[in-house]
């Protein structure tokens, strides 16, 4: 059957059906269905959180000063961004601000996991989309030093480095043990790049395995441990005491210099390690820019790291907020996260029940009741799907929609979004990336181009690091160490009934927590995540989502080994731990294939 | 959960001390899936160790616990293993026996596993001198946000037992504490239906 959505995309289901499940490297299962023409070209695409997430239901009845704590476990990857979120949720309830070096805190606590969540998506999850490890096996260690000295100033380049690279490498190998290098589609004809390349990816790879240990001790800093550091309502639970004396584990001058000699490190990692390497890879994969979907017609972005403590205001707020819609650059939307009319979530096509399912509900009215049912047109059974009925239910995940709207989230987003508002700081970085390769704007809209954002983010992110921690160190040695504001931590000055929001930028998009508080207690709670945002199911109209759009008239070339489908569903950089919860327990390999 | 490795050694003897790792993994949502977590847990609060040693619980950390092993000479991992044992059987498996796919079953949220992070080890150079994996066979992985079942609960006294004569021939001998920990807070978000769970639904 053919059809054109609402949203600009023509689907036709008739061809050959492929299942590819699950789908991300880490945390959380997705699974994605789609009909290929005789030419194996992608020509409709269904995508399927298959857990299901009950986190805002164990928070009712809870003390809203503990959400974040619980929130912060939906996911050990994007750790401190839900509780960032939770926690300006419940200040925003209750009327509660933060002092200035909080702000500062939090602001390289996000921007920590920024870098060190780039980095670890690029080099971790997503580069073996682009890099044939067997490939680097045939890799020349004198020409892969010079490309490698070519491109970067790196010291770790020299031929030996590579060679003894290479010979553990093919030891690894013959020996049958790839670890990390399994389940690859090694030899894949969309594999572009030459054996040197992917030798140096391969090095870097396990440096950037190496590096981001020290990122993470960043966080352990300011948070007490990684992952999952420790916040709070009011501020950071981060005492200050420069002299070094009395508190135990306070802030002190050895440990803020610790976190300014990582920041140091980290700037330079990225400018000399990654930023090169995407460069590199952007180079031989400049004519496969397919995966672009939502991304040129419609983005949102919250905004995120505010300059001035307890000012969430765009011009506060370094990274951009707004939407745009159907390709209008021209036109930055505002968004305000209060007004029922603007965020709602569907359900229609998900495993949840609302009264009225044709209708909407704002996160303040947000209802999470499973509700698991299969359509008549599903094959198999309802522990062993073999292929989903998309015109019935078929996702734990939530349609969520702006005004209406289905948009993509995320960096791609967020440097679109700066980029249309002309700041430079966006600007610059894309247009330097882009004229090189000779490749217009347009080019963005695309896989590589969201693997591109990312990668630019991180080095802007690693700055913005080191501007926060100047402006706290000066800001302490002007004497001011509050770091946390009391005044309405006690119950008894809370009101009987509030409600609040709270929103970031995770470092896969937007990301939003809405609470309604009763007599002390959380009587509603609801995330809104940017997995949702990215992976949801159809819509009332028949609207797809953001991973079904950037799959559309992918051309494959082997059904059977879905390389294509994983490099753009991995360049969302998926959560899926976050959209939903546990539901099915076979994982067993790191993507089973189907073709029916 | 960092042990008493705190504490350093004088600096005249780092390197004649070998460094130990005591690792935990698993997933304590998957019930025998939580034998690592459990029995290292439960080896810390019984037991002292020298200030060489280090006892971590590495739940599903995956591929960022290698921070840990590349800085080990001797290691001692506790995990479920899949060798179609009867169930709550112990293995000790010593060096080129630990196999490339520990877990029992590949279904941890972090889907990278210990043979990922021994695997990158090697790679970068740095690999445990010496290497004992005390596994055990599980009855049930499907319970989720189960305890332990009983033939698993059951070998962890025996589990710890040997990682204790492993210590003791690698010179660092663990010292029965006078007093076990108890409530150690090493696991506070613990699932164990026995603890902390029922505690919530109780209000």
């Amino acid at each position: 059957m053919r059809v054109q959505t609402p949203n600009g995309f023509n689907l036709d289901n008739s061809g050959k059906r492929i299942v590819v499940d699950p789908l991300t490297r880490i945390e959380g299962h997705l699974r994605v269905e789609v009909n290929v023409d005789s030419n194996n070209v992608i020509r409709n695409a269904v995508s399927t959180g298959t857990m299901w997430r009950g986190i805002e239901t164990i928070l009712k009845g809870r003390d809203p000063r503990d959400a974040w704590a619980f929130t912060e476990r939906i996911c050990g990857v994007c750790t401190g961004t839900h509780a960032l979120t939770s926690v300006r949720a419940v200040e925003h309830a209750l009327g509660i601000t933060i002092p200035e070096n909080a702000n500062s805190i939090r602001n390289i606590m996000q921007l920590c996991l920024y870098v060190h969540d780039h980095l670890v998506h690029f080099y971790h999850l997503h580069a073996l989309d682009w890099v044939d490890v067997m490939s680097a096996l045939k890799a020349d260690a004198k020409a892969t030093s010079q490309l490698a000295q070519s491109v970067s100033p790196w010291p770790l380049s020299s031929p030996s480095y590579f060679k003894q690279l290479q010979m553990r490498l093919i030891k690894f190998v013959e020996s049958g043990q790839l670890g990390p290098f399994k389940n690859g589609y090694w030899g894949h004809p969309a594999y572009k790049l030459p054996p040197e390349a992917n030798l140096i990816a391969v090095a870097h790879y396990l440096e950037a395995l190496d590096f981001q240990k020290e990122i993470a001790k960043i966080q352990a800093v300011y948070g007490g441990k990684n992952p999952h550091p420790n916040w709070l309502v009011g501020g950071v639970p981060c005492p200050i005491n420069v002299d070094g004396t009395g508190a135990v584990g306070a802030i002190n001058m050895e440990r803020l210099n610790l976190v300014s000699s990582i920041i140091d490190r980290s700037i330079e990692f990225v400018e000399q390690v990654y930023l090169p390497d995407l460069v590199m890879i952007a180079s031989f994969y400049k004519d496969w820019l397919y995966g672009g979907g939502l991304s040129g017609k419609s983005v949102m972005s919250y905004g995120d790291i505010p300059e001035h403590a307890n000012d969430y205001s765009e011009k506060s707020l370094m990274l951009p907020r707004g939407v745009i819609l159907n390709g209008n650059l021209n036109d930055v939307l505002p968004i305000d996260h209060g007004d029922p009319e603007q965020i709602q979530e569907f359900v229609v096509h998900s495993w949840y029940k609302y009264p009225d399912e044709t209708r909407g509900l704002h996160p303040w009215q947000g209802i999470t009741e499973p509700n698991f049912q299969l359509g008549a047109d599903t094959k198999g059974t309802k522990t062993d799907i073999k292929e989903l009925d998309e015109g019935a239910k078929y996702s734990w995940i939530k349609a969520p929609r702006w005004r209406g709207h289905a948009v993509e989230v995320g960096p791609l987003a967020r440097y679109v979004m700066g980029y249309a508002q002309g700041r430079a700081e966006f600007k610059e970085p894309i247009d330097k990336f882009l004229k090189p390769l000779h490749l217009p704007f347009t080019a963005l809209f695309s896989a590589l181009g969201r693997t591109a954002a990312r990668a630019l983010e991180c080095q802007w992110a690693a700055h913005q690091m080191s501007y926060f921690q100047d402006k706290l160190v000066a800001h302490i040695k002007a004497g001011g160490t509050s770091t946390a504001n009391i005044e309405k931590w006690s119950r008894e000055s809370w009101p009987r009934k509030a409600k609040g929001y709270g929103f970031t930028e995770a470092p896969r998009g937007a990301l939003g927590h809405w609470i309604k508080i009763k007599d002390c207690k959380i009587d509603n709670y609801q995330c809104v995540v940017p997995t949702t945002w990215n992976g949801w199911p159809r819509d009332l109209k028949g609207n797809i989502g953001a991973f079904e759009a950037s799959l559309i008239d992918t051309p494959m070339a082997d059904p059977e080994k879905p390389l294509e489908i994983l490099r753009t569903i991995h360049s969302f950089d998926p959560c899926l731990a976050c959209s939903t919860h546990v539901m099915s327990p076979d994982g067993q390999e790191l993507v089973t294939v189907k073709v029916r | 959960m960092n042990s008493a490795a705190k504490g350093k050694a004088p600096v005249s003897s780092i390197e004649t001390t070998k460094r130990i790792l005591v690792l935990g993994v698993g997933n304590v949502l998957w019930a025998d899936e939580g034998f690592g977590v459990r029995a290292v847990d439960e080896f810390y609060c019984r037991y002292s160790v020298p200030g060489n040693v280090t006892v971590v619980d590495g739940g599903t950390r995956g591929l960022y616990l290698l921070s840990y092993i590349e800085e080990t000479d001797c290691l001692i991992v506790f995990d479920a293993i899949e060798y179609s044992l009867k169930p709550g059987q112990l293995r000790l498996l010593r060096n080129e026996e630990v196999p490339r796919f520990t877990g029992a079953k590949k279904m941890s949220l972090h889907q990278t596993g210990l043979q990922d992070v021994l695997s990158a080890a090697d790679l970068l150079g740095r690999f445990p001198r010496e290497m004992a994996l005390i596994g055990c066979q599980p009855l049930n992985l499907e319970d989720w946000c189960g305890p332990l079942t009983s033939p698993v609960r059951a070998q962890i006294g025996p589990a710890i037992d040997l990682a204790c004569q492993l210590l003791k021939q690698w010179g660092s001998e663990a010292q029965l504490r006078r007093v076990p920990l108890r409530n150690s807070g090493n696991l506070p978000a613990d699932v164990d239906h026995a603890t902390s769970e029922r505690k919530a639904r109780r209000g």
